[in-house]
């Protein structure tokens, strides 16, 4: 059987490289991917600690940010969208001006 | 035994695409590594029983939140490569700073060592979808509606901010 | 274990060997019947009633010259007909063709990932089959999505951003109509959805003698299923996205043999998905008439039978309709999918969910 640390330590690197990533790349869309990643580490860990106290409560956590990562994808998708049109740029260092 | 080398072997691929993602330079190329985490991922949750949460993570973040990923970069043709410049700051604080993160919270995991379950095929007794959909609309109705409407707010909002100016 | 392993792998090698051949001979039914549709004889000339065509069709392909042209992106350019293809196969592991087969005392059930139980009894299951094929034909979307991005070329993006938004849209109709099913039946393992369709239909007392098949309850379910298909696996009336008068070739027009043929083979076997998961959760799997008059081997067997019987029958509507209707145009076919199958399949929902409720 696979210890439950094995699981929580796996999650925190996947946590960590995504944080890095957000930190370090500098297209916007990449930036959103980070986000995912750093999601996705903690639904592991929702799941690891669901099966270990065997409550399914963290199933359903795990749905319920899904969900709300679907949403935040579209409508930040939908912003950078909107972005590009006005900046034509996808490079975090030139949104820089309020107004162009 | 099976069950750990199993495990590491996805948690290898995982770690793999989390770091290719980082290495890329083109944004398709991190997409689809992302798209390679999350269906090792969905291997995983399978590994601790959780059969109808790997079943949507599949649907639903590789096969729809992804999609819409890479629908995007290919519209917009997103540059072939990025510049580094204001990023050695990034690079040189965020760097160790967040191995120091990724180090504590692993030592701090090390010291307790609960082993963990299995998936089974046929009826099992956890992570069945019955019991994920009795929790779901009984005893967390409230936050499932609020979610409902909180997915409809998000495709107003992306319809809106989609639209072109006239 | 290793019994396990060993009667994995023999089953796999056979399922992927009749799979292929079938999609083979597929071509050359389908281009027989539309032959005759259009009043014309199809493929005579190579073998008997032409039946050797598929094989020079294979041999054409594989001695066929590869092009790669020069701009593309290499890696995306190779992955994506493999992508198609490897999700097209995978979705049958989980099809199950019909309960167990014994030989010489070992038993296994007629699915790839199907397990006899160790205290002997009825086969076990996937607990979520359908999920998993409703899965794998998400991650089938990538497989088009990026040949077109990978072609570098403005006809292959433009028919696979098409062919892609096409095949997202009609996935939630596809789904919401197998909701109906699921409720009647209670379960998403599909051995345990055929099991609710055995016997026949109980009304008041009286034993119909209809077979307990869930076409009847859940015929809307069953067009706005169909529909959705036939927009998934790219087939008339909805191919705009691959239709040679339309945008060249679409998001395949920069492939060329083998890889072509991949396209090829994915699309026909995704069309053979559909036709058996209609059959499972529609007509009853491999439920049909018992002959009780043959030996102990073919008895078990026949449910193979009846199964490809009813998978054939899917496999010849594709093809007539192919022969016999037009094709939408782009934004007729995305309001189609929108504006109607999608509030249909909700309204199906909620009425089986009504009448679930209120008459057990």
């Amino acid at each position: 059987m696979v210890p439950l640390s094995w699981y929580l330590i796996l999650s925190a690197i996947l946590f960590s490289i995504g944080a890095f990533a957000f930190l370090l790349k500098r297209n916007i869309i990449t930036i959103f991917m980070a986000i995912e990643l750093m999601l996705n580490g903690v639904n592991l860990s929702f799941v690891a600690f669901a099966s270990h106290w065997h409550k399914l409560s963290g199933h359903v956590f795990v749905f319920f940010v899904m969900v709300v990562a679907a949403a935040e994808a579209a409508v930040g998708l939908a912003i950078i969208i909107a972005v590009f049109r006005s900046r034509e740029t996808l490079n975090v260092d030139r949104v820089n001006l309020l107004k162009l | 035994m099976v069950h750990q080398a199993l495990f590491i072997f996805f948690g290898i691929i995982c770690v793999a695409g989390a770091i290719n993602l980082l290495l890329q330079r083109h944004p398709i190329n991190s997409a689809l590594s992302l798209v390679v985490v999350m269906g090792a991922l969905a291997l995983i949750y399978l590994l601790l029983g959780a059969e109808f949460v790997a079943a949507i993570q599949v649907i639903v973040y590789a096969g729809a939140i992804m999609v819409l990923f890479v629908f995007v970069i290919m519209l917009l043709n997103a540059g072939a490569e990025e510049r580094s410049k204001g990023s050695h700051v990034a690079l040189v604080l965020g760097g160790p700073g967040v191995a120091i993160v990724a180090g504590l919270l692993t030592w701090v995991m090390v010291h307790s060592n609960p082993q963990l379950g299995s998936v089974a095929i046929g009826p099992s007794d956890f992570g069945e979808t019955h019991a994920i959909a009795r929790l779901l609309f009984r005893d967390f109705l409230l936050p499932f509606e609020v979610t409902s409407v909180l997915i409809l707010i998000a495709i107003m909002g992306a319809v809106v901010l989609g639209r072109k100016e006239n | 274990m290793t019994t396990f392993i060993v009667l994995a792998v023999v089953k796999i090698a056979l399922v992927i060997f009749l799979l292929l051949t079938g999609v083979a001979y597929m071509t050359w039914l389908e281009r027989k019947v539309v032959g005759h549709i259009q009043n014309r004889w199809g493929p005579t000339r190579v073998g008997p009633f032409g039946l050797l065509q598929p094989l020079a069709d294979g041999v054409k392909f594989i001695l066929k010259e590869d092009i790669v042209p020069d701009s593309v992106h290499k890696g995306l350019y190779i992955l994506a007909p493999a992508l198609a293809l490897t999700m097209s196969l995978i979705s049958i592991a989980v099809i199950p063709f019909g309960e167990s087969i014994s030989v010489h005392g070992t038993s296994t059930p007629l699915q790839i990932t199907g397990v006899n139980p160790s205290g002997g009894g009825h086969p076990l299951d996937i607990n979520i089959g359908l999920l998993i094929i409703l899965g794998v034909t998400s991650i089938g979307v990538y497989g088009v999505a990026l040949a077109g991005w990978s072609s570098n070329s403005k006809y292959s993006l433009l028919g696979s951003l098409r062919a892609s938004a096409q095949m997202i849209s009609y996935e939630l109709a596809l789904g919401l109509s197998l909701v109906g099913v699921l409720l009647l039946s209670g379960t998403l393992s599909l051995r345990e959805i055929v099991d609710s369709q055995s016997g026949n239909w109980i009304l008041g007392g009286h034993n119909t003698h209809i077979p307990h098949w869930f076409i009847i309850p859940q015929i809307v379910a069953f067009f706005i299923y169909l529909m959705a298909a036939f927009a998934e696996t790219n087939r008339i009336p909805f191919d705009l996205p691959e239709a040679e008068t339309e945008l060249v070739a679409g998001y395949h027009t920069e492939y060329s043999s083998m890889k072509f043929a991949m396209f090829f083979m994915a699309e026909y076997v995704n069309m053979i998905t559909v036709g058996c998961i209609a059959t499972l959760l529609f007509f009853g799997g491999w439920h049909g008439p018992k002959l009780p008059f043959l030996p102990e081997l073919l008895q078990s067997l026949l449910p193979v039978v009846w199964f490809s019987l009813k998978i054939f029958c899917f496999m010849f509507l594709y093809i007539w309709i192919r022969g016999t209707l037009p094709r939408f145009r782009y934004d007729q076919l995305m309001a189609f999918g929108w504006k109607f199958l999608l509030p249909l399949a909700i309204a199906n929902i909620i009425v089986t969910s009504l009448i679930v409720a209120v008459w057990g």
